[in-house]
């Protein structure tokens, strides 16, 4: 195949990302455990690359949760996902960018549903109109937050005050890209790569200097699977899932795990002090676990934010021994504190895993 | 363990072809080279009499000690009631007989 076949049959995996104007979707899991990152991701848009962007305090979570373990019906997720696009519509703008893989999956459902059964749109459309008396335009532009990412990966790689290099040795920081099952494997024209060559997260690694970790497990679940974890009779296979994909990781050494689901970061971090404490096994060197970035406090980290203001503090696997590789300076001690230096309280150490 | 959490991690059912024991496969190749003609048509299952009265499956037997996952197929080996009709049927003329009886000399060591 030559480079031109190649170019072509990359052409049809790419999407349209909007340029700027972004109403700003977030997520239910996300900003519980990973609380800096939306905030980190608002700030990076509006502050460095200087793009406009809507965060609505009505928006509310997209019950897609509540839809997967079946306790929503979808007559209701359509509604209430209805006023959320009259909410865009009401602000103006065009551009849907949400934070969370399953909202995105969500939303690209819901679309293309409306699309093929028109008959059911008039009926959200009726059902909104009767429940708030709003009225919405289907967005002209859906892309998730790390799609936007993604887009402006070089203008971030420009700006940044760090790369994924090991400062010691030179060599490139070595990452597992982990995508969340629902961008592109439900419908795989929505996402960069499509299902078979998803590129959002590795696009990222490779442009900031780093080298994606490509090993057996690659495109497995993390377990979530919403009734898998929800369920507690279910929740060893939820754990099996990530187990799996640690056991194939681990013999490539990464430095670091990256993820644009909010689920799968929280599961991929938590899950390893679970193992730990279950089997007493770790799967990073001396003890430590692999550190679990989301992309927005991976992109923060490179542009200079403190590691403690962007919330990494809040992960389980503690994430040290990476700034370490990456030279970024951290005062051990802010850890537990807030801006004003009270002490937040510290977690209590786990058997196995190393977190000091 | 399991009480303190409320359940326990899965054990995976995936197969590992690099950490199964091919010992008893190589055994059963070496001592019945017919074993390796096996095209796992199922006509072996199709017509085994103690196949209708257990779960005895010699098509599935042979496959698991190919795959190294010996401990499943020791579990039904004593099923066998070595009538040989499986041996009659077989299109590739493998000796299914002496294959029960391998594997079985094989434990016995």
């Amino acid at each position: 195949m030559n480079l031109l076949g190649k170019q072509q049959i990359w052409k049809d995996y790419q999407k349209e990302i909007a340029d700027d104007k972004y109403f700003y979707a977030r997520s239910c899991i996300r900003q519980t455990f990973f609380p800096g990152s939306e905030w980190a991701y608002l700030d990076i848009l509006r502050n460095k690359l200087q793009k406009e962007v809507v965060d609505d305090p009505r928006h509310t979570t997209c019950t897609g949760i509540g839809y997967h373990s079946d306790v929503v019906p979808i007559e209701t997720i359509m509604t209430v996902v209805a006023r959320h696009f009259a909410l865009m519509t009401e602000a103006g703008y065009e551009n849907m960018t949400p934070s969370c893989i399953t909202s995105f999956g969500i939303y690209t459902e819901i679309l293309d549903t409306w699309e093929h059964y028109p008959e059911i749109e008039e009926k959200i459309r009726d059902f909104l109109w009767q429940a708030t008396k709003r009225e919405f335009k289907k967005p002209k532009n859906l892309a998730h937050t790390s799609d936007i990412i993604y887009k402006f990966r070089q203008n971030i790689a420009d700006l940044a005050v760090y790369s994924l290099k090991d400062v010691h040795s030179g060599r490139p920081l070595r990452g597992v890209d982990h995508i969340g099952c629902h961008y592109a494997k439900m419908f795989p024209s929505k996402g960069i790569g499509g299902a078979e060559f998803p590129a959002v997260l590795s696009g990222l690694i490779e442009a900031w200097g780093g080298e994606p970790v490509d090993y057996p497990e690659r495109r497995h679940c993390c377990g979530f699977g919403f009734r898998n974890y929800l369920v507690m009779a279910n929740r060893g296979f939820s754990v099996a899932n990530s187990k799996k994909k640690f056991e194939s990781m681990q013999a490539y050494a990464p430095d670091f795990i990256l993820t644009n689901c909010p689920g799968c970061g929280m599961f991929l971090d938590k899950w390893q002090y679970t193992i730990s404490e279950m089997e007493g096994i770790t799967y990073g060197p001396d003890g430590y676990g692999i550190p679990v970035l989301t992309y927005e406090e991976l992109t923060a980290l490179l542009l200079g934010y403190d590691p403690w203001e962007i919330g990494l503090q809040m992960h389980q696997v503690a994430v040290e021994p990476l700034l370490d590789k990456m030279g970024i300076r951290y005062d051990p001690d802010a850890k537990y504190r807030n801006i004003r230096g009270e002490s937040l309280g510290e977690p209590a150490c786990p058997t196995y895993l190393k977190v000091k | 363990m399991t009480t303190l959490w409320g359940y326990s991690i899965s054990e995976t059912r995936s197969i590992d072809y690099d950490k199964n024991d091919k010992t008893f496969a190589l055994y059963l190749a070496e001592k019945v080279p017919s074993s390796k003609l096996c095209i796992g048509c199922g006509s072996c299952t199709a017509t085994c009499t103690a196949g209708n009265l257990t779960e005895f499956n010699i098509r599935k037997l042979q496959m698991l000690v190919k795959r190294g996952e010996n401990q499943e197929a020791l579990n039904n080996l004593s099923k066998c009631m070595l009538c040989g009709k499986c041996l009659l049927v077989c299109p590739r003329g493998v000796d299914t007989r002496k294959m029960i009886l391998t594997l079985i000399q094989y434990l016995r060591k």
